[in-house]
């Protein structure tokens, strides 16, 4: 009886105490993390998408909530008119989801350019989506009207030598970019009416 | 104590180097070694864990009852594991994301229980610091050697530095997950013979 009460004791003031340290240090670094997501994994995909803006897109950003789901929306400014977003989505790569940020026109229906954030491709093969502009230029000045493929499957863009899978999955984010974009274009417009 | 604190601490660098000596922690060995930089990275994070669970553990060896001792330590390392992972994505934010889900595995890394269950949970606190820091550093160096034959021979680079011309054409098969076994293979079997001699 009174080992069982000193487990009991022991393994409560333990978890306890380990409870009350992680809630601390989750608070503490709760900040500093949100922001290092912005920088890192976002950051540099809106800067490249976006470049020549007259803004900071990433402090000039609002939120739109569609259905449970709440989407992050960077603004461009370019010629002192704010008329350009970049939006992220993400597909089913070869080694898990690819995200991409795609930018687009809202007075054209554009792509102004596409950018990969979040891949755990393969080296080499497939991370060079991310690595090698030549592949995500190739989606700029397209029109959003029609799904994004890669040419085997009868699009327009050239698949990265031996990762036509990671290939496939950033034309897919793109494309449904293009949809969630689609239906939120009302909202998007009066957000930005709004910044200007 | 019939070994001094030295002692302790040089045995994980070489006679009982955990992957290669111990065979043990395979997991993260073979799978964050795609470069020097992701096993720097992962061997760090155990380290911290390592002495830190060690540290605590041999602190609390007369405390804890024996028929829930794995519960605790388990609750120990799982802690410091979280702590870890919550610095590295408010610090290290890049290592964080390519070592992904291998950081809170950290918790079932036999490597640490093994030294928690092993070393700490009999030995003083000095000893266990050493050893968990000795054992910890040993399996940085390994990760680390791991991943620079790796990213040398499948990426053509050492650290992010490109270390070859623009007509290296990479092995890329030693970046994927064979080349882990085959690179693993070969270190231990190097490891086998230097010993033999």
């Amino acid at each position: 009886m009174n080992e069982m009460i000193k487990m009991v004791v022991v393994l409560t003031i333990l978890t306890a105490f380990s409870g009350g340290l992680l809630a601390a240090v989750k608070e503490g670094t709760k900040e500093k993390i949100e922001l290092q997501e912005l920088k890192f994994v976002k950051g540099p995909a809106i800067k490249a998408i976006l470049k020549g803006a007259e803004n900071d897109p990433l402090t000039d950003r609002f939120k739109i909530k569609d259905g449970k789901t709440e989407y992050s929306i960077f603004v461009g400014k370019f010629n002192g008119k704010a008329n350009t977003i970049a939006l992220e989505s993400a597909a089913t790569g070869f080694g898990g989801p690819v995200g991409v940020m795609v930018g687009i026109n809202v007075d054209r229906d554009e792509v102004v350019g596409v950018g990969v954030t979040t891949s755990s491709e393969t080296p080499g093969l497939g991370a060079r989506a991310k690595s090698d502009p030549s592949f995500v230029a190739q989606f700029k000045g397209n029109t959003i009207k029609e799904p994004f493929k890669v040419s085997k499957d009868g699009g327009k863009i050239n698949a990265l030598s031996g990762a036509t899978i990671t290939s496939r999955a950033v034309c897919e984010a793109t494309t449904n970019v293009a949809a969630l974009y689609k239906k939120l274009k009302p909202e998007i417009q009066k957000k930005l009416a709004a910044i200007k | 104590m019939a070994k001094s604190i030295t002692q302790e601490f040089v045995k994980g660098l070489w006679a009982e180097i955990p992957p290669f000596r111990l065979v043990l922690g395979l997991c993260p060995t073979l799978a964050v070694t795609k470069s020097v930089e992701n096993g720097l990275g992962m061997g760090a994070a155990t380290t911290f864990v390592l002495v830190c669970s060690n540290i605590l553990v041999s602190l609390l060896r007369n405390v804890i009852p024996d028929k829930v001792r794995i519960a605790c330590f388990i609750i120990i390392i799982a802690t410091f594991v979280t702590v870890v992972e919550l610095m590295m994505q408010a610090y290290t934010y890049p290592l964080f994301l390519k070592l992904g889900i291998f950081i809170p595995l950290i918790v079932v890394n036999c490597i640490v229980l093994g030294r928690a269950e092993a070393f700490a949970a009999k030995n003083p606190v000095l000893h266990s610091l050493a050893d968990g820091l000795g054992i910890g550093i040993g399996y940085t160096l390994a990760l680390g050697a791991l991943g620079a034959v790796r990213e040398i021979l499948g990426n053509g680079t050492f650290y992010g530095i490109h270390l070859f011309g623009s007509s290296f054409e990479p092995f890329a098969f030693m970046v994927q997950a064979p080349g882990a076994f085959v690179g693993l293979g070969l270190m231990l079997c190097m490891m086998n013979l230097m010993e033999k001699k």
